[in-house]
């Protein structure tokens, strides 16, 4: 279980024109509070700044104003208490399945044995027994994506951040490792926050949605799900799931048109 | 035959093989017929011959060691002063600009220009024949190498430092493993290169060599000789070649080479 609270203040982004251009603005004020233990998702048309916003809570990027903290301690750089999963495929193809769930811990010192106790667990908990020792480009996407969350897990992170992690999947495998997530939060309930454009996929996941505005992005709306865990894909079909999905969409079909013109 | 449709290692092996039988078939009708005098073209079994007398009579394996010592010599030098610098300068952007200008300049210089400055300076002994190989290959390694650790994907960067990892692991533990096939390839390349200078190195000033019975050849107008000598280092060449691609596969079991 987390302890820490993430708290957004003021966070805006633009980038520096090109060739004297003006520079361009990609996120308007942001403030965003997030309890420990929460998983809130952040949904938005694409090119919002909705992954820009994620990679400044990572300290990948920098905000061009307002400051990201941790339970009061200001962001600036990455680091292990925030682990991520991109949407790209980001196993170290050198290494095998098990030495890139260690990454974490051999960069810490971890010892050895401990190290090799860890990576046991999280193959067990994302269902990669018997893949031990196989190369990335021997696995699926779906497998490197949950060895990518096993790797960012071993870490023992205080925030999770998922940045459309399932969005290169097909529509089955996502929708499986949606409920795969949904156990490991329920198991110890890391803070999480998770990017995506895929309105199912927030309400599906999430205790709390935030919608983005289409570029340059701020926070619309923030619409509470109190559909209760543990959740399965039943859920889907249920009149209120269906009610909080016809809201969201109303919000972001606006968005979507906007950014489909801008 | 379809655009881009693999063929079975048979038919690669016998397709290969087959070139190198349509290229000796040639040379022998030229030779034979005639066609073309003996005094330019030694013909097949000719350089043949005049290869075994090399070897049984004239000691020319001396001279394929004291070739091989110097082109692997020179590389090993050229590759393990350039590997680290190229690492150093891809993943550090001020030493590459500190380096680079200058690296591109030289790199331009033809190594074989560099033969009467180094026999002023080191002689005719093998510290000089060294010395043309290095200049040959270490600027084209560096520079290489440089290019290869710079394009290291930032999405792996990127996910290295989210696991922890500072300056030092995302250059030990990322961009170093990420190039290492490429570089390995970079140096299958050079390693080529370096067999052309050395003969250039050995065409000039030096009393032992393939490159230097060549030149004797020439002088005896014995074409049969000569052609053994090109031809010999046509086999290490390929033997060598060989070799390497089988060590980086070995190496480098993860990638797909």
């Amino acid at each position: 279980m987390s302890r820490k609270r993430l708290a957004i203040t003021g966070v805006t982004r633009s980038f520096a024109g090109h060739r004297g251009a003006a520079p361009m603005l990609a996120l308007r004020p942001i403030d965003l509070m997030v309890e420990p233990g929460e998983f809130v998702a952040i949904l938005g048309p694409s090119g919002c700044g909705k992954s820009t916003l994620l990679r400044i809570v990572a300290g990948l990027d920098q905000p061009t104003g307002g400051t990201v903290t941790l339970d009061g301690v200001p962001v600036t750089a990455p680091g292990p208490d925030r682990g991520m999963v991109f949407q790209s495929y980001t196993l170290f193809p050198w290494l095998t399945v098990a030495q890139n769930i260690r990454f974490g811990l051999a960069e810490r010192g971890v010892p050895e044995a401990e190290q090799q106790a860890i990576a046991a667990r999280f193959i067990a908990r994302t269902g990669l027994t018997g893949f031990e020792n196989h190369w990335p480009r021997q696995l699926s996407g779906g497998m490197q994506q949950r060895c990518a969350l096993a790797r960012a897990l071993a870490n023992d992170p205080e925030i999770l951040l998922l940045d459309e992690p399932f969005g290169a999947l097909d529509h089955q495998t996502r929708e499986l490792m949606q409920e795969l997530l949904l156990e490991i939060w329920d198991a110890d309930r890391k803070t999480v926050l998770f990017v995506t454009h895929d309105i199912d996929e927030a309400i599906f996941l999430a205790n709390r949605v935030v919608v983005m505005s289409a570029r340059p992005g701020r926070i619309k709306a923030e619409v509470p799900v109190s559909l209760p865990y543990p959740r399965d894909w039943t859920m889907k079909t249920t009149p209120a799931f269906a009610t909080l999905k016809a809201r969201l969409m109303g919000e972001i079909r606006e968005e979507v048109r906007k950014a489909a013109m801008a | 035959m379809k655009p881009l449709v693999p063929v079975s290692t048979g038919a690669r092996i016998v397709l290969g093989a087959g070139f190198f039988v349509v290229f000796v078939a040639f040379w022998g009708a030229a030779t034979w017929s005639g066609w073309v005098p003996p005094l330019f073209l030694a013909s097949p079994e000719r350089t043949l011959l005049a290869g075994w007398s090399l070897l049984t009579e004239f000691g020319f394996a001396g001279d394929i060691a004291i070739t091989v010592f110097r082109v692997v010599g020179g590389f090993l030098i050229a590759a393990a002063a350039g590997v680290p610098l190229g690492l150093m300068m891809g993943a550090f952007k001020p030493v590459e600009a500190f380096f680079e200008p200058f690296i591109s300049f030289a790199r331009y210089l033809p190594a074989s220009a560099f033969i009467p400055l180094l026999i002023l300076w080191a002689g005719v002994g093998e510290a000089q024949k060294l010395s043309v190989i290095f200049i040959g290959s270490f600027f084209q390694v560096v520079i290489m190498v440089a290019l290869i650790a710079g394009a290291t994907r930032m999405d792996l960067v990127e996910a290295a430092y989210t696991l922890g990892a500072r300056s030092r692991g995302i250059l030990r533990r990322v961009i170093i493993p990420a190039a290492a096939p490429q570089v390995m390839e970079t140096l299958r390349l050079v390693l080529g290169w370096a067999w052309t200078y050395v003969i250039v190195a050995e065409l000039i000033g030096a009393t032992s060599g393939i490159g230097h019975m060549i030149m004797d050849s020439q002088r005896l107008l014995d074409t049969g000789q000569m052609i053994f000598g090109i031809v010999v280092i046509g086999v290490i060449g390929l033997v060598t070649d060989f070799l390497f691609k089988a060590l980086n596969r070995r190496l480098f079991p993860w990638a797909v080479l």
